[in-house]
């Protein structure tokens, strides 16, 4: 069975139209050992059948490990984005970005593409202003109307300066690293491991954060 | 699995126009529930130049899971009815800025506004529809243990508390529905009530009485949350007797309603003594040019449909106001 019903997949449809130029869909699955790939896997192949500009290109984490290398994906199911000349975007789904979550996939998605507002002249150059390596995971849960936005403001951070990287860390996919980072409310922001916010922020305040470290 | 899709949020984007701070509005909305949408509905049909400052679309309605009594929806989810109610706004170029809020607002024959992050706007009439938001305990530790144990949203963070013991404060609707969710995964679950029964409604109190795991604390207050790197403990005292206890807890959800977002008009218009912006019948406030609509407000019973209703009464009366204004 499909995993989005007729209404649902007419307006993904609808709203994919957006979509500018190519983006293509790097999916890293396991065949073992992972509860959610299977769903995971529907999902991207469902909305790549949505639109002819939506690529993908399905690796497996053990087999393909070294044609996955330079994307650093490191657990899966992980999807990553890659733009019109399959370049990097640095932008990261790491469980299956459902429930509310759909909302920030899409969003990437149709960003990626190239259709997205220009920021704010002063918030763009404090981004461009941004050297160093920077890492940041959002931690979610599906049922989380505040996360989406939190997972989207990484995201267009990634795509704006391509030494940051973004995640969304699905909490209950990945267990062991919501614990690892004491999650216990989402969505929390991890920057470069030892930097953190609670709750949805809005882009001055990731940036406050980043040019402290 | 569920998709909760907003479709209306990328459908037209393109329509909406940024704010411009050079442009005297006729009218400014502050705020994107059922009220502020409303209210936008009905300025841009009369034709007035509007802008909206919202910070969080669709409002408290966007945060709901299931409506049973919005006319013309049997059922429909909240996020849903939200984006229904955006994308009929978007059918106009209406001036539109989402994210950051407003700060302060001054009063004037041209009032000014003053957002968070430092622009300002101006307009010959506001229409106040903030709104409202969680109640906090105001406890010690409250702030610091945010995201450390302290949570708000139960349908978000439940899943955190899988097999440890929790404190849910508050025994009206949200209160005991908390404690159900938690109660499903959590070892133990403690209500602390401040009154002494529950308020919520009797099927979700019967509700929760099916579960062994849970305790309830009637007429106690929580005076603290205390705790190393996450929470551990919350003290409440008996309201009688004064008697206070410590209860060990890995976490405490804080479900005490909801209080009217009015900080950024104090001083500028009256309110009531539970904060809300007094209005009379055609939603003005206390001053000239200011009116106000839906939860924010002194109107008694907040329901979205009274909320839209009232959003809708305080665009007429702002366009009329604008009317008389231009006659003088
Ligand atoms: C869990 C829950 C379930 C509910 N269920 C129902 C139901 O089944 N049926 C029903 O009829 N009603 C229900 N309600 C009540 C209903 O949601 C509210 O009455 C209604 O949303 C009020 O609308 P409003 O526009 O006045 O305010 P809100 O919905 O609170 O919207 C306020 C708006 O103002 C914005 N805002 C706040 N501060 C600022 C600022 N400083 N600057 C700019 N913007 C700001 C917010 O982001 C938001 O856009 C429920 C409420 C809750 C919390």
């Amino acid at each position: 069975m499909p995993l989005f019903d007729d209404k649902v997949k007419n307006q993904l449809s609808d709203i994919l139209k957006n979509i500018r130029d190519k983006v293509t869909i790097v999916y890293a699955t396991q065949e073992f050992e992972c509860n959610t790939c299977r769903d995971t896997h529907s999902f991207v192949d469902e909305i790549a059948a949505l639109n002819p500009n939506i690529g993908l290109e399905v690796y497996d984490f053990v087999k393909d490990r070294q044609k996955l290398e330079p994307w650093k994906i490191d657990k899966v199911p992980a999807i990553a984005l890659l733009d019109k000349d399959r370049s990097d975007t640095g932008i990261r789904f790491y469980g299956i970005p459902g429930g509310y979550e759909i909302n920030s996939f899409i969003q990437a998605l149709i960003e990626t593409s190239g259709r997205r507002e220009p920021l704010p002249d002063a918030l763009a150059q404090r981004v461009a202003a941004v050297k160093k390596d920077v890492h940041i995971q959002v931690f979610i849960s599906l049922t989380c109307p505040y996360c989406p936005p939190a997972v989207s403001t990484a995201h267009r951070l990634a795509l704006e300066n391509r030494n940051i990287r973004a995640d969304m860390v699905e909490s209950t996919t990945f267990i062991h690293l919501a614990q690892k980072y004491g999650v216990q409310g989402v969505p929390r922001i991890i920057i470069n491991e030892t930097h953190s916010l609670e709750g949805a922020h809005p882009m001055p305040a990731f940036l406050d954060v980043i040019e402290k470290l | 699995m569920e998709f909760n899709l907003s479709a209306g949020a990328f459908a037209a984007e393109q329509k909406f126009m940024p704010l411009d701070g050079k442009t005297v509005y006729d009218v400014m909305i502050l705020g994107g529930g059922p009220a502020g949408l409303t209210a936008a509905v009905y300025c841009m049909r009369k034709g007035v130049s509007t802008a909206m400052i919202v910070k969080r679309v669709g409002g408290q309605v966007a945060e709901t899971s299931g409506i049973e009594n919005y006319m013309g929806y049997r059922y429909i989810n909240g996020m849903e009815l939200a984006e229904k109610f955006r994308e009929q706004v978007l059918q106009f170029g209406i001036a539109y800025e989402e994210g950051p809020g407003v700060r302060s607002v001054e009063q004037g024959a041209v009032k000014k506004i003053a957002l968070d992050d430092g622009r300002t706007f101006s307009a010959r009439t506001i229409i106040v529809a903030t709104g409202k938001s969680w109640r906090k305990l105001d406890v010690p530790g409250e702030d610091e243990f945010l995201g450390k144990g302290v949570a708000y949203c139960a349908t978000c963070d439940a899943p955190f508390f899988a097999g440890k013991d929790v404190i849910v404060a508050g025994g009206g609707n949200s209160g005991v529905e908390a404690a159900i969710d938690l109660a499903k995964i959590a070892r133990k679950v403690i209500l602390v009530q401040f009154l002494d029964n529950l308020t919520a409604d009797r099927v979700l109190v019967d509700g929760l009485g099916r579960f062994g795991n849970v305790e309830i604390l009637l007429g106690h207050e929580i005076k603290a949350i205390t705790g190393d790197s996450a929470v551990r403990a919350v003290s409440a005292a008996d309201r009688k007797t004064g008697v206070r206890r410590e209860i060990a807890a890995d976490g405490i959800f804080i479900e005490i309603g909801l209080v009217p977002n009015t900080s950024p008009f104090r001083g500028v218009v009256d309110l009531n003594d539970a904060g809300e912006i007094l209005i009379d019948c055609a939603c003005k406030t206390s001053a000239p040019g200011i009116f106000a609509a839906g939860d924010v407000t002194s109107v008694p019973f907040k329901q979205i449909i009274i909320a839209g209703g009232e959003g809708a009464k305080a665009a007429l009366s702002a366009c009329e106001y604008l009317l008389r204004d231009a006659a003088r």
